[in-house]
């Protein structure tokens, strides 16, 4: 299990680390919203969920599209605006699916998949499938109406859903204690009659240890759902590549301790440094392959602007 | 015989056999599984359905919308339903960010085959939370089909076609006009999208009637022949995909055009007919056009500004006389045969 976290956590480091030096280049052109810091939380969710389950998510959409099993090369001719992108160019990065690995799409309007993921799960109860949906949102999420309409909404139908709060403490620039009267998010939605606890410390072994026992409960018929508040934190501004301690909302110390305690770095000392080194090396050719992919595509044609508004009835 | 049915009656029929027709056809909203069932619109489909099928819901607007949107992410085909428009403003942010766009923003990797269901009310003192024709809105919007059938017949056969549809349509009723009877096939048809129909042939005006509007204009027909002017009548059905060949080309032969809205005039269905209109027949032909909407201000409740607040018929007729004859010196009595039937509230 180490080695597949381990894999997905350093994809993801990478893959930003490796959008963040070619942005300057104005290859890429999205706005990027970096999840370095908070990647345990995707990792240790979508290494509990199969294949055939669901995940949506938000315009911080890397880490849960990559960690899900998101095809890279057309993530990153995505954020190039390349035809060849997972949304033929029309997305970009706040907008990544991929249906075929289960990712079903991100919003950049704060809260709104979750009202999608919900609807997705009673589908699946009527449809009498076994797959599950996971929706992962942050903390700002909370602070929206759709996120209470929809935890009561899923709890009333027992749907087979686990909802994840990446809470990394911010909305854009505003700390959650100027936000919420109540900072226990977790305690909150235990007033909707569900499930919910706190994971600490961005412990990747924890999220993975809780969440799967959650799939297991749903997986055999029980009812749902269940919310887990990740403890987390963003390391990078709120969009972009670099550093925000120069705005004065948040000190570099207040980040030290969550650098200290790195989860790359955490499972990267558990396992074999030869075995480790291949992944690494399996990695970044990986990257480098899709980075030459997105490079290498066209842009769409003119005629792709008209493309694709409506869908054809039969 | 040809078996006559209500509006309501239309939309239920539809919706039933839509459902056994298709398994993937639910129906959700606050109350449709209730006794009134929406005006009876949903009678009777939680017996044959069953409430995984049919359901009522927590008010809720947007989760509830955004909950649509996930069924039809997962193959479902949702009708959500609104007892009155206004409601739907909640909605807003999963309808215009969500449905109009996930096709296209997702490059066509997914599609929303899901209808919106609403009313707008009018007169007992539905005031200015109750009684707006908000669709507009949606018109303004790429991705979305709007559609505002006025017949028994269209209600069935654009529901139909609605539900049957891959995208996110807007289906908009009239509470006064549920209660309108007329001819209703017992098959399954669809009213094809983008097509208007015209109602009545007439040669010295075009009146355009949108949703109950187009009954108002029906009526200031009756009342233009007294005075020797022939109208023609259109109703539009579909807003959007607007079919907007059949209006110009009526236009075109009675040089004249008055669009009667059921909603503000400002940046609404009416003037966009007029604009489209214009640009189509400017430098080809003369025309004259006027437009018809609520009075610009907030649906008062009392009857007797209520009453001010409404285009109807006989301030239709004296607008196209005006049109016609360039005279502002006639304005019909109204007739107690072209009103709307009386309904006693509360609701």
């Amino acid at each position: 299990m180490n080695y597949k976290f381990y894999r997905s956590l350093y994809r993801i480091r990478r893959v930003e680390e490796e959008i963040s030096r070619v942005y300057p280049l104005d290859k890429i052109k999205s706005p990027v919203h970096l999840s370095i810091g908070q990647e345990a939380v995707s990792v240790g969710v979508c290494e509990a969920l199969q294949p055939r389950d669901i995940v949506f998510g938000t315009y911080r959409s890397h880490a849960f599209y990559l960690a899900k099993g998101g095809d890279l090369k057309r993530m990153i001719a995505e954020l190039y605006g390349k035809i060849t992108g997972v949304a033929r160019g029309k997305g970009g990065s706040m907008h990544l699916i991929d249906r075929a690995h289960g990712v079903m799409g991100a919003s950049a309007v704060v809260g709104t998949t979750i009202a999608n993921a919900v609807g997705f799960a009673y589908a699946l109860s009527y449809q009498e499938k076994s797959s599950i949906v996971v929706s992962f949102f942050g903390d700002g999420a909370v602070d929206e109406g759709v996120f209470h309409e929809s935890m009561n909404f899923a709890s009333l139908k027992k749907l087979p859903i686990i909802f994840i709060c990446e809470n990394n403490s911010y909305a854009i620039h505003t700390h959650l204690s100027q936000r919420h009267a109540n900072p226990n998010i977790w305690e909150r939605v235990r007033s909707y009659g569900i499930p919910a606890q706190r994971i600490d410390g961005n412990n990747i072994f924890k999220i993975y240890k809780q969440v799967s026992a959650a799939v297991k409960t749903l997986r055999s018929g029980e009812a749902g759902p269940f919310f887990f508040e990740c403890m987390t934190y963003r390391w990078k501004e709120h969009v972009g590549p670099g550093d925000d301690f120069n705005l004065g909302y948040r000190t570099e110390e207040e980040r030290a301790p969550w650098v200290k305690n790195d989860q790359l770095k955490r499972v990267a000392s558990l396992i074999d440094p030869k075995k480790r080194q291949k992944i690494e090396n399996q990695v970044e050719e990986e990257i480098k392959e899709a980075f030459e992919f997105a490079e290498s595509s066209p842009f769409p044609k003119d005629f792709e602007l008209y493309n694709d508004v409506f869908k054809k009835s039969k | 015989m040809k078996r006559k049915l209500s509006y309501v009656d239309a939309i239920r029929e539809a919706t039933e056999q839509e459902m056994k027709r298709d398994k993937s056809v639910i129906v959700f909203g606050l109350d449709v599984d209730d006794p009134k069932a929406i005006q009876g619109t949903t009678r009777g489909l939680v017996k044959k359905f069953g409430q995984i099928r049919v359901f009522g819901t927590p008010l809720s607007e947007e989760a509830m919308t955004g909950a649509a949107v996930g069924m039809a992410l997962a193959g479902l085909r949702p009708i959500h339903v609104h007892i009155r428009m206004d409601f739907m403003m909640l909605a807003m942010n999963q309808i215009i960010n969500v449905a109009a766009k996930s096709h296209y923003m997702y490059g066509g990797q997914v599609y929303l085959p899901m209808v919106i269901r609403s009313m707008i009310g009018k007169s007992w003192g539905q005031g200015a939370q109750h009684s707006q024709g908000l669709y507009s809105f949606f018109m303004h919007v790429p991705g979305l089909k709007v559609v505002a059938p006025t017949t028994p017949y269209d209600a069935k056969g654009c529901l139909i076609a609605a539900i049957r549809d891959n995208n996110p349509v807007i289906f908009v009723e009239h509470r006064m006009l549920h209660f309108q009877k007329g001819v209703v096939p017992r098959k399954q048809y669809v009213v094809p999208q983008g097509k208007a129909r015209i109602t009545a042939k007439g040669k010295d005006v075009t009146l355009v009637g949108i949703s109950h509007m187009q009954l108002e204009c029906l009526r200031a027909k009756v009342y233009l022949e007294s005075v020797g002017i022939s109208a023609e009548v259109i109703d539009p059905i579909w807003l959007s995909p607007l079919d907007i060949d059949t209006i110009s080309k009526s236009v075109a032969k009675t040089g004249r055009l008055i669009v009667v809205d059921n909603d503000w005039i400002n940046c609404g269905a009416g003037s966009q007919i007029v604009a489209d209109v214009t640009e189509r027949l400017q430098g080809k032909r003369e025309i004259r056009v006027h437009r018809m909407g609520y009075a610009p201000v907030t649906c008062p409740p009392t009857p007797t500004l209520e009453k001010l607040f409404y285009p109807d018929g006989p301030k239709i007729a004296a607008a196209a006389y005006k049109l016609v004859k360039g005279k502002d010196n006639w304005l019909p009595s109204e007739q107690d045969n072209l009103r709307d039937i009386e309904f006693k509230g509360p609701f």
